[in-house]
């Protein structure tokens, strides 16, 4: 009986030395919002799905790592991260300054464009400070449309939603005049679902890099540089092995890496 | 940042939303206390087939999240636009302070409806017979014996609940109010800082305690008329919480 006690014990032992051990899967979190189609959604069975959650798991396989994907409310996405509650975001987040001074960005996976949308039958075709005088507009907050609208539009009604879903839902319904969105989540929404069909994209697409930044990126912690180093590398050779546009093709008509 | 910074720096916004926290909550409280007398009245002397659709409607909207109650308002007038629009309605559900309001002043009316009943509940029914016997009519009784007797029992009940829902008014920044929950947030998604929820639990503490001073002020003066010895055995009804 002690026989066994101490053999199992020593048998842990080693399973635990295994397991930190370089040889076996090095264990990380990918931290996203789920409430972001196409780019990550939570499915009927209650799993994170999307372009993003499927780029992150073909990057933890490239660099040998076993992800785990968790859902976190945008607002405290960041907080999150810092707080080690997963080590990477990839939630469609857009390098920015501001965002720099509290993490570090992998090389952008996709590039990105921000757009109006308004409803089919509305009447605003122009989008400057003057026309859009007093009108309401939506988007989700903590976000870069959410900073560009209020930047943008300083006598519209600004309303700031806590989902992008939300901002859809007010959009379709009528509440807001139009709302500031990103390009690829907006041309999904308005061509592939059933409430979307009320609204069009409006306007030139919105490209400022000054609030659309470098592109989409993966945000680690600042300490965290050798992983964002091996990320960017296996980003590079899913890239080249079309690992990337099978996933693309999944989702885009368009390779988003170029928007091209 | 340091968190006197984030006060410097954004104290314009979350007094901002300090007023927005503060016209939700007493307006809604307002119209809860305009309505909640006649409903009390209703459920201690109609008839039970009478109470029928009051009771339901308080044990809705007590046994429903008021989260719950304004998305169902907010989110679900989206949906009748077209009925709304043709009935003129759209135009106040369209604004999110309406609907939040709304679902507040509808809520809060339940509540002070069930208090209010008990505070009619208490008062002592010689105290209606010495008022009949002397020969007020039906509504000097209640305007002059009743309702002041009852509002000094559910006095310090009442002040709780505008307490809850003050604090509940938080909420409404999901439907994108800006209230000092709603600012606070924005401030947070700006600067990545816990040190502004600090700020907003501090605004909302002395709201809570302004309020209850002023309450308590008030509760004296109801009670005004009676001793202070036997104030001292009133108050055993319950004092102010938070």
């Amino acid at each position: 009986m002690m026989k066994t006690t101490l053999l199992s014990v020593l048998a842990a032992g080693a399973l635990a030395i295994g397991l930190a051990a370089p040889a076996n899967a090095e264990k990380l979190v990918i931290g996203t919002e789920g409430a972001y189609p196409p780019f990550n959604f939570v499915q009927t069975d209650g799993t994170i799905a999307g372009f993003d959650v499927d780029i992150g798991l073909a990057l933890c396989k490239q660099i040998g790592a076993e992800c785990t994907v968790v859902a976190q409310d945008w607002d405290g996405i960041i907080p999150g991260l810092l707080a080690k509650k997963y080590d990477m975001i990839i939630a469609s987040m857009f390098i920015t300054e501001e965002r720099k001074k509290q993490v570090d960005f992998s090389a952008p996976y996709y590039k990105a464009a921000m757009t109006h949308v308004v409803p089919k039958d509305s009447a605003i075709t122009e989008f400057t400070p003057e026309a859009l005088k007093g009108k309401v507009i939506g988007a989700q907050s903590g976000t870069t449309q959410a900073e560009y609208i209020q930047a943008t539009y300083p006598d519209a009604d600004i309303r700031l939603y806590p989902t992008q879903d939300e901002v859809n839902l007010d959009l379709a319904s009528g509440r807001i005049d139009l709302q500031g969105g990103d390009m690829l989540p907006m041309l999904d929404w308005t061509t592939k679902s059933a409430d979307g069909a009320c609204c069009k994209l409006a306007g030139e697409p919105i490209t400022d890099p000054k609030f659309v930044g470098e592109g989409v990126g993966i945000a680690v912690r600042k300490e965290d540089g050798d992983l964002r180093e091996r990320l960017n590398k296996a980003l590079d050779e899913i890239r080249a092995n079309g690992t990337y546009k099978t996933i693309n093709d999944k989702y885009f008509p368009i390779d988003v890496y170029t928007m091209k | 940042m340091h968190p006197i910074e984030i006060l410097t720096r954004f104290w314009p916004q979350l007094l901002d939303g300090a007023l927005m926290t503060l016209k939700l909550t007493f307006l809604g409280a307002l119209l809860a206390g305009l309505v909640a007398p006649m409903f009390a009245l209703i459920r201690v002397g109609a008839r039970p087939a009478a109470q029928l659709p009051l009771r339901i409607y308080i044990s809705f909207m007590r046994g429903t999240p008021l989260l719950a109650q304004l998305f169902l308002v907010f989110y679900g007038s989206g949906q009748f636009r077209p009925q709304l629009e043709a009935i003129g309605l759209w135009g106040f559900f369209r604004d999110p302070f309406n609907c939040a309001l709304l679902v507040f002043a509808v809520n809060s009316t339940a509540y002070q409806t069930e208090i209010l009943r008990g505070g009619i509940q208490g008062v002592n029914p010689g105290e209606i017979e010495a008022a009949r016997a002397i020969g007020m009519s039906r509504w000097q009784v209640l305007r002059r014996v009743v309702f002041p007797h009852a509002y000094r029992i559910a006095w310090p009940a009442l002040g709780n609940e505008i307490i809850l829902l003050m604090k509940a008014s938080a909420i409404a920044s999901v439907v994108t109010v800006f209230d000092i929950m709603g600012r606070t947030r924005q401030i947070f998604s700006k600067t990545f800082d816990f040190s502004v929820y600090l700020w907003a639990a501090v605004l909302y503490l002395c709201i809570t305690a302004i309020f209850i001073w002023l309450w308590r002020l008030a509760e004296a003066r109801l009670s005004r008329h009676i001793g202070a010895r036997e104030r001292g055995v009133g108050n055993v009804q319950g004092g102010l919480q938070t």
